[in-house]
């Protein structure tokens, strides 16, 4: 990304060039948003000499064309698809283009979250639903939000990059043509150059000057998908090679010089300060440079990461005890004790009257739990940054960059604009990378380390002990069954909440109800005439966050269990009634597509047994069919199915790793995740106490995207939310004993 | 001072000697590709050759690996055209791609043992190295991939 060969290269090329910076795309719904950014295209700024940039995405030099990819990559392979839309526009093939990580700027606010954050469920496409969205849409355009995450890089960028790509090949030709004096008409562009009728070549690179020179051309429209290259056919991610290779730098291979290392101890009592500490052993250890308090705990410096860390391990700390319960137990019967009206978050969805149709016919009633799970990515919370009187350079993959300004900046008494942030590829995130515990102690320390570089890495340990975990739920549902047909379904949980937590600790609270706590709920789409989803949020209890798939991690497995218990009850089978009551056309042939590809045909028998689950979370259907067999071993995952509609397969071979990935996060977490606190503290530091799926665990996964949904979604998280209870009801299929509480292994064992 | 030979070049490093392979190859010598997952053997990234064995260099003290040879995934030889490198390239195995290079040197190690492996016997020798993105199945199939074209040669 060459981010690093310059410390204060931002500051030695503002004002050098003022080039065509703002630009207004023409036709698209995207117009608006970059007329409203037009005076501050980010890339302005910072353009060398005989440099061109045509919109927030673009930058060409006479050296090089760079793309920006404003999504993080956190694995999930958008550093990779994200210019590959804008390549794809402009006749550009892999290797001929850099990728940057775009860094603040309202320019990239992500229109992806519009439908997510628009209060009606997404098969909903009425009028007024898309009028919220379209409301929803304004909001985001006008607070400038810009975060990665929900599921939504696919959504924000499959058109907007498009046209970006367009804008830049039609401004080239133009630019061509002025140069020539050939007509546009005659000029087309072909892997990186634009090429005039007599079959000379121009590269783009040689055009950089006089395109900064003229109007950039934006009458455009993406091209006919007929016509991709790449897009949407099996291409090759453009960090596969490096990252194979050893090659590619994460933040945590940084290096720069005159660097120091440092490690922290910070109260795992979450949110709380020390209230002393004893160094002197620390101090006069190997490699230690220097031993700093921080606001909740302590650094070391020292001359390499694992001097820091065995330094930071020997010092003696005294912690303010945990605002919230400090043993596991107490949080449990805080939750218990939340079904009442005064924690009520909010009754999302009625329907019919489920008094009365609760009493009608055989009752059918069950509690669920869910634990704290942690994301624990594999490369751990890290770090460099700088710090100096005209304010601080941070390099450091995260998800929202304004967010890292604020917090790095509210933590050592900096304005926002003074803290420079450079992205980077990142080891996974699952949600880890939008809080913000390394961010906000790295600008402390660097603070009081002023002029000298210092990069941060946190142990596994200390990563385990400061991970803000998924919340922590329990539903305890009712409904009933009459003449094979679900009568009614009352669906209630009580829940920390994930999305308010992150919210408040960004510094922008939010008192509205967590709409997290909502999905896989609220968005049930089965006929079922008398319904009614309600969320509660518990008091003070642990912080929690975004953990992959969010509130649908917990809640799709809550309703999806009951569903099931309440066919069973019904006598029905579960597929078939599945495809019956499902109100949706599209979602309906989601499950029609799993059932054919897993060739359902009912109860398999000798031990084996077949779960069936349905979820739409961000907008994305999923069904997925799981097989196990219970061996003398324990219970055995032989094979899953999965069937996800996402309007459009972009990038097919992630697609399927994506899905692929997101059942093993699913499955591996519910089969033997848990995070659980003793003395205000987790008590699981480290992988062998909250291990997940390896290898030997991992069932053949069948994928198929199907493309009948009318609007592009995002795959990273809607394949998470089926798997547990589908396995949950494969296993009561295989059993006859049914799991409600994760980790499942507390209540069966798992070869 | 300890010496040791990285990748074919002979280094002197000044560090105590029960500092891990891992760290005197990242923060002292900028050999990256081994990676720093979890301290204590249960997640495979740091996975190095010495004298041509997988090791976890988290467990690997530099005072036991003085005047031995470490290869680590930017010198193995030929890696270019290394058959399970290209493999991993062509069945694109990573996402965040953080766990790989312990995973391929792994895979390396396995191959080396059994020529061609069963999924039982990747089970096995595979279960150590963790990957929270779960690229499992591909990682199966580009072992599987690397077998057939070890054999073909």
């Amino acid at each position: 990304m060459g981010v690093m060969q310059n410390l204060s290269r931002r500051a030695f090329i503002v004002g050098s060039a003022a080039v065509a910076g703002g630009i207004a795309f023409g036709s698209s719904s995207h117009a608006e948003q970059a007329a409203t950014t037009a005076n501050s295209n980010p890339l302005a700024a910072g353009l060398g000499p005989n440099a061109v940039t045509f919109n927030p995405w673009v930058e060409i030099s006479p050296q090089k064309i760079t793309l920006i990819a404003q999504h993080a990559d956190i694995g999930q392979g958008v550093g990779s698809v994200q210019p590959i839309l804008i390549a794809e526009e402009m006749d550009l093939d892999p290797g001929q283009f850099e990728i940057r990580f775009a860094g603040p700027s309202p320019a990239y606010f992500n229109s992806g979250f519009a439908d997510e954050f628009a209060p009606f469920v997404a098969a909903d496409q009425s009028p007024a639903a898309e009028a919220a969205r379209a409301a929803t849409l304004e909001y985001l355009r006008k607070t400038g939000l810009q975060m990665t995450g929900g599921s939504s890089t696919i959504p924000d960028t499959y058109e907007k990059l498009r046209v970006a790509g367009a804008v830049a090949r039609e401004t080239l030709k133009a630019a061509a043509a002025k140069r020539s004096g050939i007509p546009i008409a005659d000029i087309r562009t072909q892997s990186g150059h634009v090429i005039l009728p007599n079959g000379s070549k121009i590269a783009y690179v040689d055009l950089a000057a006089e395109a900064a020179k003229i109007a950039p051309v934006l009458d455009v429209k993406p091209r006919d998908p007929s016509t991709w290259r790449m897009v949407g056919k099996p291409m090759m991610r453009l960090d596969v090679r490096p990252k194979v290779m050893g090659e590619l730098k994460f933040g945590i291979d940084l290096k720069m010089d005159g660097m120091m290392f440092a490690s922290v101890k910070l109260n795992p009592n979450k949110g709380q300060p020390m209230k002393s500490y004893n160094a002197s052993k620390a101090q006069s250890m190997t490699g230690v440079k220097k031993i700093l308090e921080i606001k909740n705990g302590v650094a070391v410096i020292a001359t390499n990461s694992w001097y820091a860390m065995q330094a930071v391990d020997a010092i003696d700390c005294q912690w303010a005890p945990s605002a919230y319960p400090a043993e596991q137990a107490d949080h449990w019967k805080v939750l218990e004790a939340s079904f009442k009206p005064e924690f009520l978050g909010k009754e999302w969805r009625k329907i019919g009257d489920i008094d009365a149709g609760l009493k009608d016919g055989t009752p059918v009633q069950a509690e669920y739990r869910a634990p704290y799970v942690a994301h624990q990515p594999l490369e751990p919370l890290n770090g460099i940054a700088i710090v100096t009187d005209k304010g601080m350079e941070i390099w450091v993959g995260h998800q929202s960059p304004q967010a890292v300004q604020s917090i790095a900046a509210t933590a050592i008494g900096l304005k926002p604009e003074q803290v420079t942030f450079h992205n980077q590829w990142a080891g996974g995130s699952f949600g880890h990378r939008l809080e913000y515990e390394n961010i906000r102690v790295l600008a402390e320390i660097a603070n009081q380390m002023r002029g000298t570089p210092i990069k941060l890495v946190f142990s596994r340990e200390e990563d385990f002990l400061q991970d803000i975990p998924r919340q922590i739920s329990i539903a305890r549902h009712k409904g009933s069954v009459k003449n094979g047909k679900i009568v009614a379904a009352d669906l209630q949980s009580v829940s920390t909440a994930p999305l308010k937590g992150l919210l408040e600790r960004t510094g922008t609270p939010s008192k509205d109800p967590d709409a997290q706590l909502a999905a896989g709920l609220w968005n049930v789409y089965y006929d079922i005439p008398n319904f009614r989803a309600t969320s509660y949020e518990a008091q003070g209890l642990s912080p929690c966050t975004t953990w992959r798939s969010v509130g649908a991690s917990t809640a799709g497995f809550f309703t999806e269990s009951f569903i099931d218990e309440l066919i069973h009850a019904a006598g029905l089978d579960p597929m078939k009634a599945r495809i019956e009551m499902c109100t949706v056309p599209t979602y309906r042939k989601v499950l029609e597509t799993v059932a054919q590809m897993s060739d359902w045909k009912g109860p398999l028998g000798n031990g084996r047994g077949r779960g069936v689950a349905f979820v739409e979370s961000f907008g994305t259907p999923t069904a997925e069919v799981v097989e196990v067999t219970a061996t003398d071993r324990g219970i055995r995952i032989d094979k899953v199915w999965v069937a996800v509609d996402v309007g459009k397969v972009v990038d097919p071979v992630n697609f399927e790793n994506q899905v692929q990935g997101g059942v093993v996060w699913g499955l591996g977490h519910a089969i033997n995740c848990e995070l659980t606190y003793a003395k205000g503290a987790v008590q699981q530091t480290n992988y062998h106490h909250h291990e997940a799926m390896r290898i030997y665990q991992c069932p053949v996964i069948e994928v198929r995207g199907l493309e009948n949904d009318p609007k592009v979604r995002g795959v990273g998280e809607p394949p998470v939310p089926p798997a547990a209870p589908a396995l949950a009801n494969a296993i009561f299929a295989a059993t006859g004993k049914r799991i409600r509480e994760m980790p499942f292994n507390k209540f069966i064992d798992f070869v | 001072m300890i010496e040791l030979t990285v990748n074919g070049t002979k280094h002197q490093v000044d560090v105590v000697p029960e500092m891990p392979l891992l760290w005197v190859l990242r923060d002292e010598l900028g050999v990256t590709s081994p990676k720093y997952g979890c301290g204590v053997a249960q997640c495979g990234a740091c996975t190095v050759q010495i004298d041509g064995a997988a090791v976890r260099s988290c467990q690997s003290r530099i005072g036991d690996v003085a005047g031995k040879s470490v290869t680590t995934i930017e010198g193995l030889r030929d890696r270019d055209q290394h058959p399970v490198l290209q493999a991993w390239i062509e069945h694109q195995v990573p996402q965040c791609g953080y766990c790989q290079t312990g995973q391929i040197m792994q895979a390396i190690s396995l191959l080396e043992l059994i020529p061609k492996p069963t999924d039982e016997e990747i089970n096995v020798v595979m279960s150590g190295n963790l990957c929270r993105c779960g690229t499992y199945p591909r990682i199966r199939a580009a072992i599987h991939a690397a077998a057939a074209k070890m054999g073909a040669k």
